[in-house]
């Protein structure tokens, strides 16, 4: 672009004001280029860390798509832990010891998380097994007319006495 | 005068319901003609008395009549006209206005096109209907009363949020209503089922084209906000598993289960107490999901009001008919004659299947959303329950359902011969291997799940292509028969095999955006290039402009592939200063069914600003996907069988009702 340094420098002087006001309206983004580590491998690691934390002024985001001044700290925190040389694990543990269960997204295992984590394999054990009892009495039911029981042997007799009629009438 | 005239008339409304409510259910028990006659009346009535209060309403805020608090509150007079108008349902009061005004929207269709209906189901149906009614008109007056005047009037109003300033407020919670309420008509088609004790294959029938209708608002509405959340919340995620999100998901799935067994039990005669329960179900979700919205329970940007008062009326009126519902169903449903034969193999056991998966995964949605608020509520303790939890449980559970999908439409009725389906979607599935290697090849040492994803939705969309392929015998009739034979097919089996294509489409899309999307996040300065894929940007300056209610911040960028311009994209900041509020708009710039996604961040002090941009690899087919799943859906709706039950008037004589099933 052709514009001189002064007349950039009057643009942003013109800016300047509706700078300040998102500023001050604005909260700050999802992660900032000024967080990421240099490291890509760490880097790759945090923001993995990032999207199974949660920031707890907000409403089921993680850290890494919020904008809240307290996801950044917590970004910031975990990329500090892991240049300390912290195992994901014990991010993670570092962060619940100091904030509870809250921050993790995908609550723990255990007593208080078993009806969350085993519900709906129940719910579909209990399916399963309702639906081979209802097949098992519905196959077998006498007074259903599609299944009629089987037929005695008087009846196989007379029924194939019929059907012998039946050919002769028909001239086979 | 006119506020008054909309409250007048939501009260009349009121009184109308509570006749409603009790004349035709006296009427249908004592067999009288003239009682349940009142009922027809009174539905068209109500509606029109709903529509003056809603048009009242929406006359205040096109004025901008701030002696109205509701007006004052969420309107601005210099906000753009259609904002003005969307305003209306842009909060609490008026949103529940909105509500009800579908309600009796679709109660007055009944009462105008059920006219083949028997008079006694028709008369249950409507005053169904209107207790329901009658409960949310009376939450409306007595707690959320949008029509309160301020005195001395403002001179002007505080304006809306600037979130919902948006295209999306226009569509969205309109389809979303026309989904949730529209599940009401099922909900009073199975209690006037359970207060008359029988239930035939007939019922079944005039229930599936509400239901049908009903789903495909929703899966509309839910798609919409889908979108909606995508570009304006600025991060580019497209389903947050957020508890509001949730609250909708659940009727979907569960309407899903619904249409699905109520086919079973037109064609079969069979799962009848299941799809009663069902129906009852799905609309006790949608009010649970208007209770978890409207009450407060929740805090996000969909909660507009956060009032306890409103929240213990509303979870009586879901006490009321959740329970109620229930209860008569435990009641009344051993009285109803269980159906007929049933054999695993077969189109009904598919079906089945199919519910019993659909049901399993709405548990999984329904636990991982209220366990959180009730473990809270009972020890105190607090936990969140996010993506990556509903990644693990919902996941899988969809996954093998969408496996037996193909499966279902190609697996005849009452008995069927796996093996040979089976044959018949070796093509189906050899395609959808090929492509699963295809993508391993393409996309080396990448992640291991996504090529199944794509594989499985691939195997979805060519097994809905294999069965209009063997229901009209391409490959194995002469192509003349073929054509005929295809032309005669019932268009529900075309809607069947578009919905689930639809289906396909969205999950090729969701795999894709999530797994193959690019993202660059940094510092730009002007002249400065930054690429992505094989585009690149270049950030030309930022400007500022003046909007009708809003000031912005506007970045330019020139976007070249190869170093031919592709577009610009001018992602902005916008400030409110009537609400001292501001909102990120992000730029999109769609290739093919793949967008470019640029959302800007906070700028620097030297003259440099922070963009986050991505690249969203087949992100619009998780939308587009929906789409087709509606289309597929009205497809099945305009089917002539459909028709002889559903919402069309007649202009022969109607047709015998109780017609043999196939």
């Amino acid at each position: 672009m052709a514009h001189g340094a002064t007349s950039k420098a009057v643009r942003w002087l013109r800016l300047l004001p509706i700078l300040l006001m998102l500023a001050a309206t604005m909260p700050a983004h999802a992660v900032q280029p000024d967080e990421m580590l240099s490291d890509p491998a760490l880097e790759a690691r945090a923001r993995e860390l990032s999207r199974e934390l949660r920031c707890m002024v907000c409403q089921n985001q993680s850290i890494d798509d919020s904008e809240a001044p307290l996801a950044r700290d917590l970004r910031l925190l975990v990329r500090e832990r892991l240049k300390a040389g912290d195992s994901d694990r014990q991010v993670l543990d570092f962060l619940t010891a100091r904030y509870g269960d809250f921050v993790l997204l995908k609550p723990r295992f255990g007593w208080d998380t078993a009806v969350l984590w085993l519900g709906p394999g129940v719910v579909l054990l209990f399916g399963v097994l309702g639906l081979a009892n209802l097949v098992r009495r519905r196959s077998h039911r006498a007074d259903d007319p599609e299944a009629a029981p089987p037929l005695t042997d008087d009846e196989r007799a007379r029924l194939a006495e019929l059907l012998d009629q039946g050919e002769k009438s028909t001239g086979r | 005068m006119i506020a008054e005239i909309g409250h007048y008339a939501l009260v009349l409304a009121l009184g109308l319901a509570l006749i409603q409510s009790v004349v035709p259910a006296v009427g249908a028990w004592r067999r009288d003609s003239t009682l349940m006659g009142v009922a027809g009346a009174t539905a068209l009535a109500q509606f029109a008395f709903v529509a003056v209060s809603f048009a009242a309403l929406t006359a205040c805020y096109a004025t901008s009549d701030f002696s109205v608090a509701n007006v004052f509150e969420n309107s601005h007079s210099a906000m753009p006209e259609i904002y003005k108008f969307t305003s209306v349902w842009g909060n609490h009061e008026g949103s529940m206005l909105l509500w009800v005004l579908i309600l009796s929207l679709f109660g007055a269709l009944v009462a105008a096109f059920g006219r083949n209906l028997p008079a006694t189901l028709k008369a249950n149906v409507l005053a169904v209907q209107s207790w329901i009614a009658a409960t949310f008109y009376l939450f409306i007056l007595v707690t959320s009363n949008p029509f309160l005047r301020l005195s001395p009037a403002p001179y002007e109003g505080r304006d809306l949020n600037p979130i919902l300033q948006d295209f999306g407020l226009a569509v969205h919670p309109p389809l979303l209503y026309l989904g949730y309420v529209g599940f009401s008509i099922s909900f009073s088609f199975a209690v006037a089922a359970l207060i008359e004790g029988r239930i035939d294959a007939a019922w079944a029938r005039w229930v599936r084209p509400w239901t049908l209708a009903a789903w495909m608002c929703l899966t509309l509405g839910i798609a919409m906000g889908s979108y909606w959340a995508y570009y304006e919340l600025g991060w580019g995620g497209f389903w947050f598993w957020d508890p509001v999100e949730n609250a909708s998901l659940m009727p979907w799935i569960a309407g899903t289960a619904l249409l699905h067994s109520a086919v079973v039990m037109e064609k079969r005669n069979a799962l009848k107490v299941w799809t009663i329960l069902l129906a009852i179900l799905t609309f006790s979700l949608s009010l649970i999901g208007t209770f978890l919205v409207r009450s407060g329970v929740l805090t996000s940007v969909h909660t507009f009001a956060s009032d306890p008062t409103r929240g213990v009326f509303i979870l009586a009126i879901l006490v009321l008919f959740i329970g109620g519902g229930l209860a008569l169903y435990a009641w009344r449903a051993p009285v109803l004659k269980q159906g007929g034969l049933f054999a695993p193999i077969s189109r009904e056991g598919a079906l089945v299947f199919n519910n019993l998966f659909l049901t399993a995964a709405c548990a999984t949605v329904f636990i991982g959303t209220l366990y959180p608020l009730a473990l809270e509520a009972l020890t105190g303790e607090k936990i969140s329950v996010g993506a990556p939890f509903f990644d693990l449980t919902f996941g899988p559970l969809f996954a093998i359902l969408l496996l037996i999908v193909p499966f279902g439409p190609l697996m005849p009725w009452k008995r069927g011969d796996l093996l040979g389906v089976a044959q018949r979607l070796v093509g189906a599935a050899a395609i959808a291997a090929i492509v699963i290697a295809g993508v391993f090849a393409a996309t080396e040492r990448g992640p291991v799940l996504a090529p199944f994803g794509i594989g499985l939705a691939v195997f979805v969309m060519t097994g809905a292509v294999t069965d209009l392929i063997e229901r009209s015998g391409f490959f194995r009739l002469p192509l003349r028969t073929a054509l005929q034979r295809a032309r005669g097919l019932p268009r529900s089996a075309f809607g069947t095999a578009v919905a689930h294509f639809g289906l396909g489409i969205t999950l090729i899309g969701i795999v894709c955006a999530s797994t193959w999307g690019a993202e660059r996040i940094v510092m730009i300065k002007p002249e400065q290039t930054v690429s992505i894929r094989s585009y690149d940007l270049t950030f030309d300056g930022m400007v500022t402009r003046q909007g009708p209610n809003y000031r912005e911040l506007v970045a330019k960028f020139t976007v070249r592939e190869g170093g031919v311009i592709i577009g610009t994209m001018e992602p902005s900041k916008r400030s409110f200063p009537s609400r001292q509020s501001s909102t990120t708009e992000a730029a999109l710039l769609s290739r093919g069914a793949s967008q470019l996604y640029l959302s800007l961040g906070d700028p620097g002090d030297d003259g440099s600003i922070a963009i986050r941009l991505y690249h969203k690899p087949l992100v619009l087919l998780i939308w587009l996907g929906a789409l087709v799943m509606f289309l597929g859906g009205g497809l099945s709706l305009s089917d002539r069988r459909l028709r002889i039950g559903a919402p069309k008037p007649a202009r022969k004589p109607a047709k015998p009702v109780l017609q043999p099933a196939e």
